[in-house]
């Protein structure tokens, strides 16, 4: 029942907040953009009278960087709607009058995970089936395995999200704010390192991407789903942001959820633990 | 260390006053009672459990220090989300919120959000989740800070009703005005300990002083007050009386009538908070 509580608030106050609000018409932003590019990319190569082969590719090409720019776009946006929510309420106090109510700090803690959640998978849905919905009805192309690609991006943002509740029971909003997205920039490096190490056949580069991701298994998860939706094709392209040489393994996920859950088992513990 | 040797019993159904200098570790120990803060070292017990046991705090409210909140939340919607957090539901919280918003002059602002509250409203607000679900023992963390007059007047009478009610308040304070008017028992602390302890309401048992004014008083009728008092001073009309004991109040009254004094005051002064506070902490650590 607290838990139930704790996460309706939370999803209000992520909805009255002009954050969520702000973000969302960004992303409409950005989806009338896209949609606009994608529109005179398609005009573009049926004049050119391009080979349907390679356009399909184009396009699809274009789409991968709308799922791109998605991720960037949900990614930030998880971390500015939850950077302040727990560490936030411990340095106004606002967590006293809560703390202090018949129910767990446990079930303050997954209350507003749960909440949080529930917002982001809101958001990451909008913008994904907007990015698709463009793709299907403006450049006629659809990606493989979209429903893989879109859980993947939701666990990758649930991962940062926890991962920002865990480090808020440590640190101050903004000193949180610069963990996560530095651990978030080091992933993001780190994958980098893995292509241009498979790239140029280096292991050590290789070892270095791979350790990066073990730190912070964030932007693997991206790797993966942007690994899922392309076509086969681009798949044998050797390096780029949306062309995976070679995709992070699906053990790589599952250290990815192991990580999820150990953060949200870490931020539980350390929450009920310490003083308020 | 911010406190330490803490020990103290508070009676059910009193007005506790927790009084110390800024610093003394008030709020500290009130934290530690709710279980926010944990002690280093040994245990509290609040109505029975300690104080970390979740189920107990359905007993209890609290009003923190400096009351804060969500910033987007409504009065109702603020008092209905603490009125559940306490277990409360349905048509017990629509009966609920009315009355408190009422109670604290909140009824005109139920709709507004409290971004919009002012310092007093908010500290307003703040005591009416505390008292959302009608706890057997409640909190205040200085209760009063930042409210004009009428406001402190307000809560004064609240937590004198929270008492008539059968409840026990545990006041944190260091307006000295306020406990005094309002609180049954004081406990002194300073630099995390409990110095003293003193009963405000037992007058019986210890030494009063009277302020009276009468004419007529001779020095033989003041002569014969020795046998209750331990001093007596006459100034014009004013005559300054230690009594030993309030029990003896109506017998000196009756007295000096007999004696044939006029009488037109007759004023039992209580030990003031503020000198007792001063003895037992020092002068040497401002409020």
């Amino acid at each position: 029942m607290g838990v139930w509580i704790m996460a309706r608030v939370t999803f209000r106050e992520a909805a009255r907040k002009k954050l969520l609000w702000s973000a969302f018409l960004g992303g409409i932003a950005f989806l009338i953009l896209f949609a606009t590019g994608m529109h005179f990319q398609y005009k573009s190569l049926e004049t050119r009278a391009v080979a349907p082969f390679l356009r399909y590719q184009l396009v699809n090409g274009f789409l991968q960087v709308g799922f791109y720019a998605i991720d960037l776009l949900t990614v930030i946006m998880t971390v500015l709607a939850s950077v302040d929510t727990i560490s936030g309420e411990i340095s106004s106090g606002t967590i006293h009058a809560i703390a202090t109510k018949p129910i767990g700090r446990w079930q303050i803690l997954v209350g507003k995970w749960m909440g949080l959640v529930g917002m982001v998978v809101a958001y990451v849905a909008l913008l994904f089936v907007g990015v698709v919905a463009v793709g299907y009805f403006i450049g006629s192309v659809l990606p493989h395995n979209p429903i893989r690609g879109a859980l993947l991006i939701i666990l990758e943002c649930l991962l940062v999200l926890t991962v920002t509740l865990l480090s808020g029971t440590w640190f101050s909003s903004l000193t949180n704010g610069v963990v996560v997205l530095g651990l978030h920039g080091l992933a993001f490096i780190g994958g980098w390192i893995e292509q241009i190490g498979e790239f140029t056949n280096s292991q050590s580069l290789v070892n270095l991407g791979i350790l990066s991701s073990l730190i912070m298994p964030s932007e693997s998860l991206w790797r993966r789903a942007i690994f899922e939706m392309q076509s086969p094709v681009a798949r044998s392209l050797p390096v780029g942001p949306f062309s995976q040489a070679i995709a992070p393994s699906l053990t790589m996920v599952g250290y990815a959820a192991v990580y999820l859950i150990s953060s949200l088992a870490l931020a539980i513990r350390h929450f009920d633990q310490r003083d308020l | 260390m911010a406190v330490r040797n803490l020990s103290l019993t508070v009676r059910r159904g009193e007005i506790f006053g927790f009084l110390g200098p800024n610093g003394a570790g008030k709020s500290t120990s009130i934290k530690m009672l709710l279980g926010l803060v944990k002690p280093s070292g040994g245990n509290a017990f609040v109505l029975g459990a300690p104080s970390n046991n979740v189920a107990v705090r359905r007993k209890i409210g609290f009003l923190p220090e400096d009351f804060r909140f969500y910033a987007w939340l409504t009065a109702t919607e603020l008092l209905e989300l603490h009125g559940r957090l306490c277990g409360m539901q349905g048509a017990q919280l629509r009966d609920r919120v009315p009355v408190l918003l009422e109670m604290f002059g909140l009824t005109p602002h139920r709709g507004k959000q409290l971004r919009e509250f002012s310092k007093g409203m908010l500290q307003r607000i703040g005591l009416a989740q505390a008292l959302v679900h009608e706890p057997e023992l409640i909190f205040l963390d200085e209760p009063t800070s930042g409210l004009d007059p009428m406001g402190r007047r307000l809560v004064r009478d609240v937590i004198r009703a929270q008492r008539e009610r059968g409840a026990t308040v545990f006041l944190n304070s260091h307006l000295l005005g306020e406990v005094e008017v309002t609180c049954d028992r004081v406990a002194f602390i300073k630099d995390g300990e409990v110095v003293a302890q003193r009963d405000l309401r037992a007058h019986s048992e210890s030494e009063v002083r009277v302020a009276i004014r009468a004419r007529g008083l001779s020095k033989e009728v003041i002569a014969g007050l020795t046998r209750w008092s331990t001093s007596a001073d006459l100034d014009g009309e004013h005559l300054t009386l230690t009594a030993r004991s309030t029990a003896d109040l109506p017998d000196i009254l009756r007295y000096l009538v007999a004696a044939g004094a006029d009488i037109f005051e007759f004023t039992p002064e209580r030990v003031s908070l503020e000198d007792l506070f001063m003895k037992i902490i020092g002068k040497d650590r401002g409020l």
